[in-house]
């Protein structure tokens, strides 16, 4: 316990030190998220809140890169078998990173989450809670995928590109980056096995219906069995040495860990559940925006009475 | 007398088709630095990585300090420590951040402060590990191995690519902690060092121990004879020049003869007035004791940097 709390000191201070992580992880978060609330939003408040669901996800599912990154880095620079002539486990490494990671994440959902209150003046928040405990379930077990990542590939390289293999379809067959009802019915069904899928439709049931977590239980149990699958691969997987490399074959590890979206996906495309509450979410966000959109009979009254005023008293 | 605090029978390491360890064996004492010393890919990294825990032998018995390294590695890493080839820290690591790091692992630590001071590593207490001279890192590295106050020291090739002056300092720090009666294995491939150094010497050569022994007996295993180096205008056979007086064994290296002699005097005479009846000329001479780069080249038939 005492090795996995100095390591994930050290992790956060390393990171922090990092230009390139701060970048990554604190800079292009808020960055994205204010894409998303000042550019897509147009600052409009409603709208806001149909899109801080998406923009949360797209920072929490990208902890995978700097973590994936990160290890393969220290593997390649023999600090990895520094640690590994101390009495110090693979499972000290591997959790450290995920804590710090953690740690480090936490603080920049909610600040985006005080950004959407306090700067963009959306009302209601949703369940915060369940917000919070799904960042949470996303963070670590996105981070988790990272550590499998860096377990199967054996350089800077392959990690690079098999996290481009995995980055595209999370974001852009999610619903984190287009709209899942934008998206045709046959990608649709695709996107349904994808655990990205779920943490962008969970965020947006705890904001816009404040669901509780016992009302996505589905969800908190495929993140969480995903998680537990891939620290398990990861761990086993381990490698300290820079030379030891790993086969083809085991680069399969990385399908193998997806086994509890590949049930939920099956489940859902058989049930049609997650695509239909879509539809509706999308026809309420329709529905606010042409409420926005129509003149306000108020302000577009020639000789507009005070606001307070009743309009039937004119 | 001594206690043995490290065993090593027949060991086996294999790489795919290659048998980087074939059979190695020897044994450590307490307070005793030991050398493997031998060319790069004589497969002195792989035995002492199989001693510190690090890779799992293929064959052979080994124990360090009561322990199997294959089986007891956990509680091995608390009474070992190491200086390892080619490994790092975080550049953006402390030097003062590394030492209590690598102290909070173990259950009983040196204070990071005493290590620094030792080391001469105060000044850079605060500086980041990539900003560290190839010789401060070589310090901290050797700052970290003993953090632990470990019982065996294992140090793989810890001049490794450092310029003259660095490595005097690291011979320095090495003899220093003989000094204390630290049990120390090392590897390397400078003769120079493990004359230095060691108390006793495994000659290692793809990956077998060829011989063992205090660098003194290594040398007299020689036949305490004297070395002498010469050069010469034209070429002879070896034949030839050991058949001089005073000549007792002769090695044709790449530009020059080296001549073991029993009886230098005569052999130095002997050899001018053949050179005189040959028409050839001396162009360079050198007398020295024979060195452990001597028995390496005795007992292989190369160079130990060949």
């Amino acid at each position: 316990m005492s090795n996995l709390i100095t390591l994930t000191g050290m992790r956060m201070r390393l990171a922090m030190r990092n230009k390139m992580f701060f970048f990554f992880s604190v800079v292009m978060p808020v960055g994205i998220f204010f894409l998303y609330a000042g550019v897509f939003a147009k600052s409009r408040p409603d709208v806001v809140r149909f899109l801080l669901g998406p923009a949360l996800s797209f920072n929490v599912m990208g902890s995978f890169w700097g973590l994936s990154a990160a290890l393969v880095m220290f593997r390649e620079q023999g600090i990895l078998r520094r640690f590994h002539v101390c009495p110090v486990k693979a499972t000290d490494m591997l959790l450290s990173s995920l804590m710090a990671n953690y740690l480090m994440m936490l603080p920049i959902v909610a600040l985006e989450l005080l950004f959407a209150k306090y700067l963009f003046h959306v009302d209601s928040l949703g369940n915060v809670f369940t917000v919070a405990a799904l960042a949470t379930v996303g963070i670590i077990s996105f981070g988790s995928l990272g550590l499998v990542i860096a377990s199967v590939t054996n350089t800077m390289q392959e990690t690079q590109v098999l996290n481009q293999l995995l980055w595209l379809p999370l974001i852009f067959l999610s619903g984190a980056t287009i709209p899942f009802t934008a998206l045709s019915n046959s990608v649709q069904h695709v996107g349904l096995f994808l655990p990205a899928t779920y943490l962008v439709h969970g965020f947006k049931k705890a904001i816009l219906d404040s669901v509780a977590v016992s009302g996505m239980t589905m969800i908190f149990i495929s993140l969480l069995s995903w998680f537990i699958l891939t620290l398990f691969l990861s761990s086993q997987l381990f490698r300290w040495e820079p030379e030891a490399k790993i086969g083809r074959k085991a680069k399969l590890y990385v399908l193998a860990s997806a086994i509890p979206f590949f049930v939920l996906g099956a489940y859902e495309a058989k049930a049609g559940r997650v695509i239909a509450e879509e539809k509706i979410i999308m026809q309420q966000l329709d529905n606010a925006e042409e409420h926005q959109s129509k003149p306000d009979p108020q302000k577009s009254a020639p000789s507009q009475a005070a606001p307070d005023q009743p309009q039937d008293k004119h | 007398m001594a206690n043995t605090v490290l065993q090593v029978e027949n060991l086996i390491k294999r790489y795919g088709d290659v048998e980087a360890v074939r059979g190695v064996s020897f044994s450590v004492q307490e307070g005793e630095v030991f050398g493997l010393l031998g060319p790069n890919g004589a497969g002195k990294t792989s035995t002492i990585e199989i001693l510190e825990g690090l890779r799992t032998a293929d064959g052979g018995r080994a124990t360090v300090c009561g322990y199997d390294p294959a089986k007891d590695a956990d509680a091995l890493k608390h009474e070992i420590g190491a200086a390892l080839q080619s490994t790092a820290l975080p550049d953006k690591l402390r030097v003062t951040e590394a030492l209590k790091l690598f102290a909070s692992f173990y259950k009983r630590h040196k204070e990071p402060e005493e290590l620094l001071k030792r080391f001469g590593l105060e000044e850079k207490r605060n500086a980041f590990y990539g900003q560290l001279s190839g010789g401060q890192k070589q310090r901290l590295a050797l700052a970290i191995a003993l953090i632990n106050d470990p019982k065996v020291i294992f140090l793989d090739e810890p001049t490794a690519g450092l310029d003259p002056q660095v490595r005097r300092e690291i011979y320095d720090i090495i003899e220093e902690l003989r000094r204390d009666k630290k049990t120390i294995v090392l590897t390397t491939h400078y003769i120079e060092e493990a004359e230095r150094l060691c108390d006793r010497v495994a000659i290692v050569d793809h990956g077998k121990v060829i011989r063992e022994g205090t660098p003194a007996q290594l040398k007299q295993s020689s036949g305490d004879t004297t070395r002498i180096e010469v050069r010469l205008a034209r070429p002879e056979t070896e034949a030839t020049l050991k058949s001089l007086e005073g000549v007792v064994e002769c090695r044709c290296l790449a530009d020059s003869f080296v001549l073991h002699c029993s009886r230098p005097p005569q052999a130095i005479v002997a050899l001018v007035k053949y050179l005189e009846a040959q028409n050839n000329e001396l162009v360079g001479l050198e007398i020295s004791s024979p060195s452990l780069e001597d028995v390496f080249i005795e007992l292989t038939g190369r160079r130990l940097r060949d």
